[in-house]
């Protein structure tokens, strides 16, 4: 295949030619990474969507006896966890990165989580 | 009664040494300034650490193949292998009866199965979630090859022929296989100058990118930080590469062996059922395939072919191309950064050039300078395995216009 079949002589290619095969070149790189794009967009969507069902239809069932039924208070305990130090205050830290830093700071140290104590993160400005 | 003057004379006749002395001026110092670019590579590869997987292979192959009377590569076999004139004109026949060790392994890097086997190895060890809960790193990856087309056009201002100067431009790819790939279709002549350009500033990415980075953005744009994207389902991950490579092969047939291995390497590792295979590719296959590409191109730097000024022009042209898809792929963040309203941190955009994963840790590490709780890393992931998949797209048309 040569898309530029026509063209006079692509072994010395002339400075007008070099242009556009460069420019041709590089949209064609854009084009066919946006229909990718588009493609891969639209894979998500429908796996989202499909997810998204899956995810309401067990749902449904188990919302019925709750409302009907309402569970007692009693269990959902503010206490701390058995074993714990108390609660650890984040200041504009997700919990995630707060759990990655608390992860990374216990291998540094070489001891067990469950032996150190938080106090508080706070992310710096 | 044996003559032992005559024995050793014909020793010291036969010996690398006589060849050296008696054609030093017909050759014979090239080899010399070989054998020592040889050993500045291995300093390189060994002390500097530049990629020494492929630098200590490519460095060694020179050495070997300029030492005189070892016959381990015949550069005049080759190059009758390319001429339509001679009997031995793409016999691989001829090269396997009269070629050396390094002629046989280079079989494997002309027919292109090294390049792929390698693609399929990248391809097992490569994690395409970032990219498809963020199918928008399509595009910066897609601007990150500004530094291909525009190498490409400098090298034809410089004089070369147009399948030189597209051998040339791929370097801006930052992709060692499919520069390999691309010159050894196109311009089998440079292949290791372009080699040794192309894996030399891939290993120079953290020294060439920031200093680009920072000067096409500003703190307050590299400081933001990136919501963390969707989390992908196994099955969309498996789908993926049968689409890519569907879709790609059928765009631009030429690079359906790049990403047909590359996807078949990255489905091995989604399906989860095959990983005996993806071990293999990662790691036995991934390693004999490096050892004996990386010989085989530096087999090919013979004194008459890279001793050279095309060499040094390579050399200049490369970088130029790195940097100007650096450049492409900063221009493409700072678009997106504009467009959503400031959610995209332009720094990921450097990470499109597809040297997996160097640029997608240059992008967080200079994104953590500006802002030490900043993590990048996986956001530019996505770019970074966009500009494979790019860059496979562009050594596809140029092998597609001058091939």
């Amino acid at each position: 295949m040569n898309f530029l079949a026509a063209a006079p002589d692509l072994e010395n290619i002339s400075l007008l030619n070099a242009s556009i095969v460069a420019v041709l070149g590089y949209g064609m790189v854009f084009a066919g990474l946006i229909v990718l794009m588009i493609v891969v967009t639209m894979l998500g969507k429908a796996f989202s969507a499909k997810n998204k069902k899956q995810n309401e239809a067990p749902a449904a069932p188990v919302a019925a006896p709750v409302v009907s039924a309402p569970a007692p208070v009693a269990p959902v305990v503010s206490d701390a966890a058995p074993g714990s130090a108390g609660q650890l205050k984040l200041y504009d830290t997700p919990p995630k990165t707060a759990a990655m830093i608390m992860a990374i700071v216990a291998d540094k140290m070489g001891k067990p989580l469950n032996e150190l104590r938080f106090i508080s993160i706070k992310e710096v400005k | 009664m044996i003559d032992i003057g005559e024995v050793l004379l014909n020793l010291w006749n036969s010996s690398g040494f006589a060849a050296l002395s008696s054609g030093f001026m017909d050759g014979g110092w090239q080899n010399l300034v070989m054998i020592v670019i040889a050993c500045v590579l291995l300093y390189l590869g060994i002390v500097k650490q530049f990629e020494p997987l492929l630098m200590c292979g490519i460095a060694f192959g020179c050495l070997l193949t300029n030492l005189p009377n070892a016959g381990l590569y015949h550069d005049e076999l080759w190059q009758a292998f390319m001429n339509p004139d001679s009997p031995a004109y793409h016999s691989y026949g001829a090269i396997m009866q009269n070629g050396g060790l390094l002629d046989i392994f280079y079989i494997g890097v002309k027919t292109s199965l090294y390049p792929c086997l390698i693609f399929m190895g990248v391809g097992a060890m490569t994690d395409f979630g970032p990219l498809l809960s963020n199918p928008k790193s399509l595009l910066l990856g897609a601007a990150a090859q500004l530094g291909v087309f525009a190498a490409f056009f400098g090298a034809v201002c410089l004089g070369f022929k147009g399948p030189e100067a597209a051998s040339i431009g791929i370097i801006g790819g930052a992709d060692g296989p499919t520069a390999i790939f691309l010159t050894t279709k196109l311009a089998p002549h440079l292949l290791g100058a372009i080699a040794v350009a192309a894996y030399s500033y891939m290993a120079l990415i953290p020294l060439i990118q920031p200093p680009i980075m920072n000067l096409l953005s500003t703190p307050a744009q590299r400081r933001i930080k990136m919501v963390q994207t969707r989390k992908v389902s196994k099955a969309e991950k498996i789908i993926f590469p049968i689409l890519v490579t569907a879709f790609v092969a059928l765009l631009l047939p030429d690079t359906a062996a790049l990403i047909g291995c590359l996807m078949f390497g990255n489905l091995a590792k989604e399906t989860g059922l095959t990983d005996r295979l993806s071990d293999t590719m990662q790691n036995a296959l991934m390693n004999i395939v490096t050892i004996l590409l990386s010989t085989a191109v530096g087999a090919t730097m013979v004194g008459t072919n890279f001793l050279t000024a095309q060499t040094l022009k390579i050399v200049v042209l490369g970088v130029v191309a790195f940097g100007l898809s650096t450049a492409g792929g900063m221009l493409g963040g700072l678009v997106m950064c504009k467009l959503t309203k400031g959610k995209v941190n332009p720094l990921i955009g450097s990470a499109g050039v597809s040297a997996v994963p160097m640029a997608a840790r240059v992008s967080n590490t200079v994104g953590q300078k500006n802002n030490p709780s900043n993590f990048l890393l996986m956001h530019a992931m996505g770019p970074n395995v966009a500009g494979v998949i790019g860059s496979a797209i562009a050594a596809g048309f140029l092998l597609s216009v001058f091939g």
